[in-house]
């Protein structure tokens, strides 16, 4: 009951054995083909059904449709988050997007759409789904959508173009968000091979190992039964944009996590006049502040997603994690390669190419949420 | 479980905290900053008595805050932070002037004898660690205090001791050995009146002005035997007196979350009275779109309440880490850099935004600004505690990292 649960910060110990895995993963998996990777601008084959095996997506699908049943945690969802980030940021983002398209079906779909999607989902295989929320302007903000769905029959009709679909045209579904006039913002499962759907691949600085694509809906029919929910419900748009932005800023935190451990051997074993960098205070409180905010960072997340878990508001907090980890991650981020001087600058250590993903955090919207 | 909400006992007791500060406090917030130095401030008297009578019951005070199976507890430090918070927003030099909560009665409570608790316990006693030439290094002082039969004889001069006028009695750190070094440092209780001590003066400062900050001589004051706190005796070996010394240390541990707790206080007391303010122009939080699609001055007031959640977070933690006997030297230290640096930001900011009128003295925004400046200093500075974090992460020695 809420006001009886003490102020805790110690993870359950299915979290801790999880947590175990998770890095061990992160480690062996991610790390070791992050670079590669990144310079491929492609994951190695198998790679997606080998993450497959954590079983992200299972988790909470319910038994009956040959899930794991497990409670919702978004509190759980973005400690994975965190772990598998510190492996590399773009492909723990791949890794975790199903996931994310299941937790909304799971939030907020209706007994025959999760009969129909979870089933399918809940497979030892990868099986690419996610979220199209994002749209390809400058001071995009989920309240103001340009994709438009217009009500015909028993069909909705869609137009507009989505951007920063993650995993794009490998998805099997699709949830697009649109306007839906009257009805407010509403979302719609689209599935793959939909007349009136392309995709193309898009370009950025950063999450350059996985597949981002721009996705265009031109007159894409879809029937009414494939709007999320049932009947007058209102789609939750605020809920789906709130944990959406938590899962970011949870890989933000995985990510920094990431530069702080890599900097600090580094500033103690680089020799300049004589004794390590890391032995001037110039470089010593930089290192120092890095540890301030990501522990700061680390607090605003869990703090959101224990509320979201306990079913209590957490708009307000996710708003303010989303603002710390965006400015935050970035300052992270720069340091990180400046502390490495021109060393950082350059493709052989992992930190330009954290900076570079690290820049996604302030701006995602919809993928993955916890 | 991880759960970052505060139980209902602890959200009861901010309530009566709040309450407290509200009445006793930031109605008379002006009037002291203004008078500066008061000899006393009566309307403080009801206050006291309520706060001295709680802390009588100390000792159940732990388990008030619930402790579950697990043995996880929501104890003393996290109720600290509460309510040191609320008191400081309402006014935070009132509340280090509250009779009977000095830094002293913490030092005495930690580690005196159960004869010293008795006769000090209910006093109220200052600390006196600072010196003209020792700030940050409190392992130099040059204080010093010899034993001649039945007495300590105490020379030297201290300076920014809190309550020195005021107080019963001054915890003062005094060396009985310059060249042992700081195992050599020990702390002594020297009650006012004592023969050879002198008040100097008591300082004019930029903020926090109604609490009382004393410069204090100490010439051949003479002290009982008695009145030294823990052993009289040197340690001799080298990890003995790093240990002797770092347990000096630790009680920061303790005590910088507590003054993170009090740049919570100005900084959220800064901030709802900006928004009372900002009301009135028709400026609100609407907590939509992101920081590049709203005007400004609402993006900056996200990134304010952004840095000062961050800031209550992380004393919240450190503060649950000592409830649960957790180490938590680095936390404490983040903490206090955090909030401390924040604090400034927030009411500063909060003067800026507010323009005239947050620099006028009709609001009270422009005080926690400059009571502000001094919790990012005393406890340990924003630098001190940078290189506290930067010693702790990168494992480096003192010597190695000065």
């Amino acid at each position: 009951m809420a006001g009886e649960q003490l102020f805790d910060l110690t993870l359950s110990e299915d979290q801790r054995i999880t947590r175990e895995n998770m890095r061990r993963f992160a480690q062996s998996e991610i790390r070791s083909i992050s670079k590669k990777a990144d310079l491929d601008q492609a994951l190695p084959a198998g790679f997606l059904r080998k993450a497959a095996d954590l079983g992200l997506a299972l988790l909470p699908i319910p038994e009956d449709f040959g899930g794991a049943g497990m409670p919702r945690s978004p509190v759980s969802n973005v400690l994975n988050a965190e772990d598998l980030a510190h492996g590399d940021f773009a492909i723990a983002l791949a890794v975790m997007t199903p996931q994310g398209f299941v937790n909304t079906l799971v939030d907020q779909g209706s007994a025959a759409q999760q009969e129909k999607y979870l089933g399918a989902l809940a497979s030892e295989e990868f099986v690419p789904a996610t979220v199209a929320l994002m749209e390809p302007r400058a001071t995009f903000v989920p309240e103001k959508l340009e994709t438009k769905a217009a009500r015909q029959g028993n069909d909705y009709v869609l137009n507009g173009v989505k951007s920063m679909v993650i995993l794009g045209a490998s998805a099997k579904f699709v949830l697009v968000v649109a306007d839906a006039g009257a009805e407010g913002p509403q979302a719609f499962i689209v599935e793959q091979g939909a007349a009136g759907v392309s995709f193309a691949k898009e370009e950025y600085m950063g999450l350059k190992p996985i597949e981002v694509s721009r996705m265009t809906l031109e007159n894409v029919k879809v029937p009414a039964s494939a709007k999320l929910g049932e009947g007058e419900k209102a789609f939750n748009l605020q809920r789906l944009v709130d944990l959406s932005r938590l899962a970011a800023c949870a890989l933000a935190v995985g990510t920094c996590q990431a530069v702080l451990d890599y900097v600090v051997p580094y500033v103690n074993e680089r020799v300049a006049f004589g004794e390590p960098i890391s032995h001037r205070q110039a470089v010593a409180f930089m290192v120092a502040n890095i540890a301030i905010e990501l522990d700061g960072m680390r607090l605003l997340v869990w703090r959101a997603a224990s509320r979201a878990e306990q079913g209590l508001d957490f708009h307000k907090e996710a708003y303010l994690a989303r603002v710390l980890c965006a400015e935050k991650a970035m300052e992270i981020g720069t340091n990180g390669v400046q502390l490495l001087g021109g060393h950082g600058f350059t493709r052989e250590h992992p930190v330009e190419q954290w900076y570079r993903n690290l820049r996604a955090v302030g701006i995602l919207e919809g993928a993955a949420a916890v | 479980m991880i759960n970052l909400e505060l139980p209902q006992k602890v959200l009861t007791m901010q309530q009566m905290s709040r309450m407290g500060a509200q009445t006793f406090l930031r109605p008379i917030a002006r009037k002291y900053d203004k008078l500066e130095h008061a000899d006393s401030v009566p309307e403080l008297q009801p206050l006291a008595a309520m706060i001295n009578g709680r802390s009588g019951n100390a000792a159940t005070a732990a388990t008030a805050a619930g402790k579950k199976e697990d043995g996880i507890k929501n104890a003393n430090n996290m109720m600290g932070i509460v309510s040191t918070a609320e008191m400081a927003a309402g006014c935070c030099g009132l509340m280090l002037s509250i009779p009977g909560v000095g830094l002293g009665n913490a030092a005495i409570a930690a580690v005196g004898t159960p004869e010293q608790k008795e006769k000090w316990g209910k006093k109220y006693c200052a600390m006196a660690i600072t010196e003209p030439g020792t700030g940050s290094d409190s392992a130099n002082v040059q204080t010093t205090a010899k034993l001649d039969g039945d007495h300590w004889v105490l020379n030297g001069e201290k300076i920014f001791c809190t309550a020195g006028q005021r107080g019963d009695a001054i915890v003062v750190w005094a060396t009985l050995d310059k060249s042992k070094g700081k195992a050599a440092i020990k702390s002594f209780i020297v009650e006012q009146g004592a023969p050879g001590l002198h008040l100097v003066r008591v300082e004019h400062k930029m903020g926090l002005r109604i609490s009382d900050t004393a410069a204090l001589l100490f010439e051949n004051c003479h002290i009982p035997k008695e009145n030294i706190l823990g052993s009289p005796e040197i340690a001799d070996t080298e990890e003995a007196r790093k240990k002797a010394f770092g347990g000096v240390m630790q009680t920061f541990d303790n005590t910088r979350p507590q003054v993170a707790a009090m740049a919570l206080g100005v900084a959220r007391a800064a901030l709802d009275i900006t928004y009372e303010v900002l009301k009135k122009e028709g400026v609100e939080l609407s907590w939509a779109g992101s920081v590049w699609s709203v005007p400004a001055i609402e993006a900056e007031l996200y990134r304010m309440e952004a840095d000062l959640e961050a800031s209550r977070l992380l004393s919240l933690k450190a503060a649950w880490m000592a409830d649960n006997g957790q180490p938590n030297s680095k936390e404490a230290a983040i903490c206090k850099a955090k909030a401390g640096r924040t604090g400034n930001y927030v009411t500063l900011r909060c003067v800026e935004i507010l323009g005239n009128l947050g620099y006028s003295e009709e609001l009270l925004v422009e005080k926690f600004a400059r009571d502000s400046k001094i919790i990012d200093i005393f406890e340990g500075t924003q630098q001190i505690q940078q290189l506290i974090v930067a010693r702790t992460v990168l494992g480096l020695s003192s010597r190695e990292l000065k």
